[in-house]
């Protein structure tokens, strides 16, 4: 079986970066590459009726907005150049998601991009390459 | 249509200032709002309130022995559930239970937080005033009881609300009495009661929600702004209604303007003011460790042999019972709207989360503050004294700046609580009228209106409407609870037994691979 990687996304221009390196890797070993964009959602927040109530509909209009706008030309333009690509979108905390998802379709290592944040800025909001590099199962690879 | 409202609008907010032109000379506007009102809403109070009378002074409202009864009787058809599941309950809210191709749904946790903000408000700390200023200490005694009763309760009509809710095309949901009352009681042939029931508590609901969950909440914080700015001599004082057009202002950018950012910055104080609160509470209680027992003392002793409360034992059973279900709204039907919003396979386990809410909501944050009132011993110098003020000089003889804090946390838990209910309202308005913006607009009008009304008018008849209101609702709705008991244990049993065979697992990180 060929190896998997896996490549997160979110539509940024690190993202995009992180993606092309990754189907260049892909390309050059025979790897599956499996994409995923990672929603940033936490079942611990405080709503109000309104926005539980619209919550279903939401949800489903995110995921299509990634996959039609993120996922979709990504996964057909590495498809182009003969690489077996997936998709995929989900929502929860991007190092944790990423982490799952490497379980899941074991992949052997990660790519992702980078913010390129301040210290200050990444102490106060955390950075999702920052907590990735503690909690993944397996390499990442942070692409600048 | 537009035009009409408009012109409603306009002639609705110009009025009041109309009327204190008049009114400047001889008697304020406040006054004259409160002499409009008062005979409508004492009458209605009359009617809910109907009480057998147990001495010469003191009767018993059926109203309360009807909550109580269902209460009491929810809590032994379900085997006590309520202690059952506790420990269960906490681990669903946790999310171990939820399926993790689920995220991004309405999680247990999110609809519980939801629910709380709409309970979690002034009944909690004015309510709790008013029951120990006229029922004494004992009268904590009785909340408390009738919280861990409530849950039993809340369990049955949490879980109907889920189960019955309407799914629609788009992704929305709405569930609710109003629709388990008609799609549940449609199920066991007796149709045309349930439709009956459904449009009696939707009728209920949009009297409760321009009551309690209006009048009230704008009422007291009008009063604590007063008390904290100075009492009588406040610039305010005698200026309910401008407070009140404030507030309504405020609360019409949200939910008509659609100003949703105000309504989530709301959502995420409000936690941490209640946070606050307890933990004030909680310095208080343990500053006067060595009074704790004694107020403990007076609490139960209080709860059998009161001295000094209209009617005795009764009296503080009464006023106990009575805070306690305007607080946590157990058999009202009010939170059973708010959860039905969760993402879930099973309706059951929703149930089994909201039976934390009046354990959060009467047992913890009521109890806190019938402590402090007590171990101040407040309720008894501050004679005459009622509501938020009353739990405001509690709070005061600990840390003299605390009624600013308090001001704060009662005008956002009002504020949240009159949103809360401003959808509730709303729902059971299109439930009548038909889900059309046009409607939704209408309600959402005379809900602002209200406010303005509330803030003017005296505590005695708002308080009266705010709990006949809010009382009606639980006739419908128990009547449908009675009815529905069944399917909800069949629910119970079904889901219980799998969970206790091990169907119902946790999911760990390693399962959600498959």
């Amino acid at each position: 079986m060929a190896d998997t990687l896996l490549v997160g996304v979110d539509g940024s221009e690190g993202g995009t970066r992180a993606a092309k390196f990754a189907s260049k890797r892909a390309k050059e070993s025979g790897a599956r590459l499996v994409v995923a964009y990672v929603i940033e959602w936490s079942p611990y927040t405080f709503n109000t009726p309104q926005e539980n109530e619209q919550r279903h509909k939401r949800r489903e209009e995110e995921i299509t907005r990634a996959e039609s706008e993120v996922i979709q030309p990504l996964v057909s333009a590495m498809k182009g150049e003969g690489i077996d690509a997936e998709g995929v979108v989900r929502h929860g905390h991007a190092a944790e998601v990423l982490s799952q998802l490497a379980r899941e379709h074991k992949a052997g290592q990660i790519f992702i991009g980078r913010l390129g944040m301040s210290k200050l800025k990444a102490m106060l909001f955390g950075s999702v390459a920052g907590s990735l590099v503690q909690v993944s199962p397996v390499p990442v690879t942070v692409i600048p | 249509m537009r035009l009409f409202l408009t012109a409603f609008f306009a002639t609705v907010l110009w009025a009041p200032v109309s009327w204190a032109q008049d009114a400047a000379g001889a008697v304020g506007l406040d006054e004259r709002i409160n002499q409009t009102i008062s005979p409508v809403t004492n009458a209605i109070a009359g009617i809910v309130f109907y009480s057998v009378p147990i001495t010469d002074d003191v009767g018993l409202p059926v109203i309360v022995v009807w909550l109580v009864v269902a209460a009491a009787f929810a809590t032994f058809y379900f085997n006590f559930i309520s202690v059952r599941a506790f420990r269960h309950a906490v681990d669903l809210v946790k999310g171990d239970y939820s399926n993790p191709k689920d995220a991004g749904e309405v999680s247990h946790f999110q609809a519980l937080a939801t629910a709380l903000s709409g309970t979690v408000g002034l009944g909690n700390i004015a309510g709790v005033a008013i029951a120990v200023s006229i029922g004494g200490p004992g009268a904590t005694f009785w909340m408390i009881l009738a919280g861990f009763l409530g849950m039993s309760l809340k369990f049955a009509e949490c879980t109907l609300g889920v189960k019955y809710r309407n799914e629609y095309e788009d992704g929305t949901v709405s569930g609710g009495p109003m629709y388990y009352l008609s799609k549940g009681l449609a199920e066991k042939g007796m149709g045309g009661l349930g439709k009956f029931l459904a449009v009696f508590f939707a009728i209920c609901c949009i009297a409760g929600s321009l009551g309690g969950g209006n009048m009230f909440q704008a009422n007291q914080s009008f009063q604590q702004f007063v008390n904290v700015t100075g009492g009588e001599a406040s610039f305010m004082a005698d200026k309910g209604w401008l407070f009140g057009l404030i507030v309504a202002a405020l609360v019409g950018v949200v939910i008509i303007g659609g100003i949703q950012s105000i309504a989530k910055v709301t959502e995420k104080i409000v936690p941490f003011m209640a946070i606050i609160y307890v933990t004030a509470a909680l310095v208080i209680i343990v500053m006067n460790y060595d009074l704790v027992p004694a107020a403990f003392g007076a609490i139960i002793g209080g709860a059998f042999s009161p001295e000094g409360v209209a009617g005795g034992f009764v009296g503080a059973l009464i006023q106990g019972f009575r805070r306690a279900a305007f607080s946590n709204e157990a058999g009202i039907g009010s939170a059973s709207i708010a959860h039905s919003a969760v993402r879930t396979k099973e309706p059951i386990t929703e149930g089994l989360v909201a039976l934390h809410e009046p354990f959060i909501d009467t047992i913890v944050i009521c109890t806190m503050t019938a402590l402090v009132i007590v171990i101040t011993g407040v309720y008894t110098a501050g004679s005459g004294m009622g509501g938020v003020e009353l739990t405001s000089l509690a709070f005061e003889s600990a840390f003299s700046w605390f009624p600013y804090v308090l001001a704060l946390a009662v005008i956002l838990f009002a504020f949240s609580t009159m949103l809360s209910w401003s959808y509730y309202g709303a729902k059971c308005w299109t439930y009548l009228f038909g889900e059309s913006r046009s409607m939704d607009l209408l309600f959402k009008l005379i809900f602002c209106i209200f406010v303005v009304i509330g803030a003017s008018m005296n505590l005695g008849p708002v308080v009266d409407f705010s709990d006949s209101a809010i009382f009606a609702m639980s006739i419908a709705n128990i009547i449908g609870l009675y009815i529905l008991f069944p399917v909800v244990k069949a629910e119970l049993t079904s889901y219980w037994s799998r969970l206790k065979s091990g169907e119902i697992r946790k999911y760990t990180s390693s399962e959600a691979a498959e």
